[in-house]
């Protein structure tokens, strides 16, 4: 096959993965598609685990060591029969903590501690790299076996470069995927969907490879018994601690991956999906499995003595001119690289963006208050990561050679991540785990392996000189990489992950004996073990009303952006017992609000940062007796207690809120009576005074038409006026007759703010648009919809106090409403007075400044109820901010049912 | 003092607990069966036997595939009175999204 139509191919292939992303993605949106969350898609996605590796190495593994390739994937399947045990509490608790990474969940169960993020991060990212590189290598072993096949087309580039085209291809494929936009909750539904057609088609390819072996090749299973007992591979000996060191690092990484952590636990969207994986996935794993020895049997026959077992899937078919087979295992293979290569990226990307970038960020920037674009800050952090992650993974395969055998490069990753094994299982099952025991044991069996493994693996005279692994480093015997303490003779994998997980474990035991863990990660460590048994997760009390809303608001809506924030606001109020987007910053809300952001930039920095608006969080004596068992039952009684206590000042500030209402309204009823008498008499006065001038006659004839004006002015005055208050009353009667059409919102507010510019013609308005936004057809009454539109603009006129006054105009659509924003850059309208600026004859400053009698809010407020809407003042926005939210299309009168 | 919870139990609450013991068990049967070939590794080389090694470790395979298909739906019929995460963040904020 021509080089050229390969990466054709290549590019198709990629180009439909992302078609399907995207649609995914365009469905959960729409809150349809189920099956997208279905046991079956979490279950294929679960796949990632077998990588190129699989795909390609477990028959070269097969062809070298026989039986042995199984045990990489009897391990998972030990651990996912096992779901009961381990993984159950995990994807609880990463679901109740909002875990956003295996750094996040380890860091955050030992008292939310940076440095221990930092550690697994960088764990991780070592660890990632030679995995990828096998990725690079396996995608560019299987385009080299290609082009050696066909002459003609586009020469291929030497296999260095290819890697590199390979590399950046998937870093720009991965950073369009995944970073597009900052989730919530760090799910990538559309990436998720993508790689479980990425899982079929890798089983498919394999089992058709397999299929075409089998049946084809050979005479049926029977054949292919013999041949099995006859072939080279039946000499293979079963040596009892690879056998069994094997299949626990294989169930060890499969906890510990960080690409596997992502879609078990983060991505995970409800718990009953793992109960099918438990049988579903380890199925899988042997339908990928099942083939593997027949391939390598007969490619070991078959094919020249030289041929490089780990390309058999691809070269058998080539040989027998199956070029169409050849393809589809190519694609298979394909899949299997790119799937692993995005989904660890993604992951590797969050935790460095979570912990690394930001904690840096957060301690550099000079101000206390959150500034600037914060999720533009992550998603460039992210993608720069990704970008790292990649180029790291290149350049270990170019340092490598590329040449070793892929299994083995596979296994040294397994073991790097399984050091975190001790960290997280102490995480989940043990209280008396601590944050300096985990550290401790990280960083020993991170070296021991780096020492023994990572990096001996660059070959003799790579990093180490070939002495040190003769006689050791400055020829100290026992410090021989891989004979540590003397120990020689051992397999160099097992000897590596023996003293490494040994080591890690004793040390992390012994540490958490010794030291003393601090409050927070008793709580934590409370809320994690015992996920099961305890109602609300953590209580991490923070102090109560340190803390301005709006200065909440405004650091949410940086980090989760404007509408997700203001709903969530807008939720929490309401929960609250309040109306409005500020919900009263108690130790509840501080608390949902942390774990909210910890979702999108992980629990360190969410911590950090409302640490540093909210004063520190306190650990209280009850959260500390809730720890103590002895005392649980106490502490069940006063917590109904709290809970009655909540119940009831809930209630109180309820009624705290109607009776400040209700004040406020009668002095407003006052207010109105002296008001409309006042309204009502000045122009009477003028009226009265200049009439009576007229009676006496013998006025000048230009002095009495002055007179005459001035008369007429006032009645106009006072007509208006009472046009105005009966208007109000009609609409409050829900008796006024609307004129429902079709209208361009474009037009409206063109037309409101045509008409607006006559209030105060002297100030010259700055107002954004966004006019594609504007393009909607509105049924609604229009003449009263503009009227709300004019009240808005020309108050913002009046009112706006900024040197450069600017009105932005923002129209969203959210389902069948329409939410139109009108935000100046003013001083916006202090807290107290926002609840009753919406009353009739609610002026804020002075009295007659304004000119009006303080009556267009509470009309447009009647307006909008009566087509079907609302509107309400919007808090930190920069300036007085207007919601006016209105249905796409009014059937009919709304009170119409009522009457 | 811990929550009080009846000593016995009625014969369905009393099925539900054995599945699940059932089900912490079946990862320690499953790796005693796949650790079993190490006792006969160094068995003489006369008869090569690989192809059999193999079937048995696949049949291992696939009666513990099977048996956690049978506890897998024991266990969600059995968690269905429990309910999912009854204050999931995560549930409300999709509902809330969808709005």
């Amino acid at each position: 096959m021509p080089f050229n139509l390969l990466v054709l191919a290549c590019l198709t292939y990629a180009a439909l993965l992302f078609a399907i992303a995207f649609a995914a993605e365009r469905h959960m949106q729409g809150g349809a598609a189920r099956w997208l969350r279905s046991p079956l898609v979490y279950t294929l996605s679960l796949s990632i685990y077998c990588t190129a590796w699989t795909f390609y190495g477990a028959v070269g593994y097969a062809a070298r060591s026989g039986l042995e390739f199984a045990t990489i994937y009897l391990g998972p399947t030990l651990v996912f029969v096992g779901w009961w045990w381990v993984l159950r509490k995990l994807v609880r608790i990463g679901r109740r903590q909002r875990v956003t990474s295996i750094a996040d969940m380890i860091s955050s169960r030992y008292g939310k501690s940076n440095l221990l993020g930092v550690i697994v991060t960088l764990i991780s990212v070592v660890a990632a790299t030679p995995y990828i590189a096998l990725q690079l290598q396996s995608v560019t072993l299987s385009f080299g076996v290609f082009a050696a096949a066909g002459a003609y087309g586009w020469a291929m580039p030497d296999t260095n470069s290819t890697a590199l085209w390979v590399a950046v291809g998937l870093a720009l494929f991965t950073i369009l995927f995944g970073t597009r936009n900052l989730d919530a909750n760090e799910q990538h539904t559309g990436i998720v969907t993508a790689i479980a057609v990425e899982a079929v088609v890798k089983l498919v390819a394999l089992l058709a490879v397999g299929i075409y072996v089998v049946w084809v090749l050979a005479d049926g299973p029977l054949d292919i018994f013999e041949r099995i007992n006859a072939s080279a591979l039946a000499d293979w000996q079963l040596l009892p601690s690879r056998w069994t060191g094997l299949i626990f690092l294989s169930a060890a990484a499969v906890l510990t991956l960080p690409r596997m952590f992502q879609v078990l636990v983060v991505e995970c969207s409800d718990e009953r999906n793992l109960a099918t994986a438990s049988w579903a996935f380890p199925l899988y794993l042997a339908a990928m499995s099942v083939f593997v020895v027949p391939i390598a049997v007969v490619g070991l026959q078959m094919l020249p003595a030289g041929a490089n077992p780990d390309l058999f899937v691809l070269t058998l078919p080539l040989s027998q001119g199956q070029g169409g087979l050849a393809m589809l295992a190519f694609l298979g293979g394909f899949s299997s690289a790119t799937s692993m290569v995005i989904v660890a990226s993604i992951a590797l990307s969050t935790m460095v963006s979570n912990h690394i970038v930001m904690p840096l960020w957060l301690s550099l920037r000079p101000t206390r208050e959150v500034t600037g674009d914060v999720r533009r800050l992550v998603l460039h952090a992210r993608r720069f990561s990704i970008a790292g992650v990649l180029g790291l993974g290149y350049l270990y395969y170019s340092l490598s050679g590329g040449s070793a055998a892929l299994a083995a490069i596979g296994l040294i990753s397994f073991a790097g991540v399984a050091q975190m094994l001790p960290a997280m299982l102490g995480a989940i099952f043990w209280r008396g785990a601590t944050r300096v025991g985990a550290t401790a044991g990280l960083c020993i069996g991170f070296g021991i392996w780096a020492y023994t493994l990572f990096l001996p693996s660059f070959g003799p005279g790579g990093v180490y000189p070939l002495t040190m692994f003769m006689e050791g480093p400055f020829g100290i015997g026992w410090l021989r990489p891989q004979a540590l303490f003397g120990v020689a003779g051992m397999d160099p994998l097992i000897h590596a992950l023996f003293w490494s997980l040994s080591l890690n474990t004793v040390v992390f035991t012994l540490g958490s004996l010794l030291s003393f863990p601090t409050p927070v990660e008793r709580v934590q460590g409370l809320a994690f073990v015992n996920v099961f048994d305890t109602d609300r997760g953590e209580t991490l009390a923070w102090e109560a009303g340190q803390v301005e809303p709006e200065e909440l608001l405004k650091l949410a809506q940086k980090i989760l952006g404007d509408e997700p924030a203001l709903i969530f606001f807008e939720q929490a109020a309401a929960a609250q017992g309040t109306v409005g987007y500020l919900p009263d910053p108690t130790p509840e809300f501080l608390d949902v609000l942390e774990r909210k952001l910890a979702g999108a930039v992980g629990a360190a920095a969410a911590h950090a940062m409302i640490a540093e608006l909210a004063g520190r969080a306190r650990v209280t004596v009850a959260d500390l007796m809730r720890v103590a068992d002895e005392t649980a039952q106490i502490m069940e009684y006063s917590g109904q207690l709290e809970a009655q206590r909540a119940e009831m000042e809930r209630t109180a500030r309820q009624l705290r809120e109607a009776n400040e209402k209700l004040t406020q309204l009668s002095i407003q009823k006052d207010a109105f009576l002296s008001q409309i008498s006042h309204e009502l008499r000045t122009p009477m006065t003028s009226i009265r005074a200049f009439s009576e001038i007229l009676m006496e006659g013998d006025v000048p004839p230009d002095m009495a038409s002055r007179q005459a004006r001035i008369i007429h002015d006032e009645a106009i005055r006072l007509t208006r006026l009472l046009d105005d208050l009966l208007d109000l009353s009609v609409l409050e009667n829900g008796t006024v007759q609307l004129d429902l059409r079709l209208a361009s919102l474009n037009e409206l507010i063109d037309r409101a703010l045509r008409a607006a510019a006559q209030t105060r013609p002297d100030r010259v308005f700055m107002v954004w648009r966004d006019l594609p936004s504007e393009a909607l057809f509105l049924r609604t009454d229009p003449d009263r919809l503009s009227q709300v539109f004019i009240n808005l603009v020309s108050n913002s006129r009046k009112y706006c106090d900024a040197a450069k006054p600017e009105l932005r105009i923002n129209v969203k659509q959210r389902g069948a409403r329409v939410i139109v924003d009108f935000i100046d850059n003013g001083s916006g309208i202090p807290k107290d007075k926002q609840q009753i600026i919406f009353e009739k004859f609610a002026r804020l400053s002075d009295q007659t400044r304004a000119g009006g009698a303080g009556l267009g809010l509470a009309i447009c407020r009647e307006i909008m109820a009566n087509l079907g809407g609302t509107i309400a003042y919007l808090p930190a926005q920069g300036g007085a901010a207007f919601r006016v939210t209105l249905p796409l299309r009014l059937e009919k009168h709304p009170f119409a049912d009522a009457a | 003092m811990r929550r009080r919870s009846p000593v016995f139990l009625a014969r369905r609450a009393y099925r539900l607990r054995r599945l699940r013991d059932a089900a912490r068990l079946l990862p320690l049967a499953g790796a005693f069966l796949l650790l079993l070939p190490i006792l006969w590794a160094p068995a003489p080389q006369a008869t090569r036997d690989t192809a059999w090694d193999g079937i048995y470790i696949f049949a291992i395979w696939g009666l513990l595939i099977l048996a956690a298909a049978l506890l897998a739906q024991g266990l969600t019929a059995g968690d269905e009175g429990a309910g999912p995460d009854p204050e999931g963040d995560a549930a409300d904020a999709r509902r809330v999204g969808r709005r």
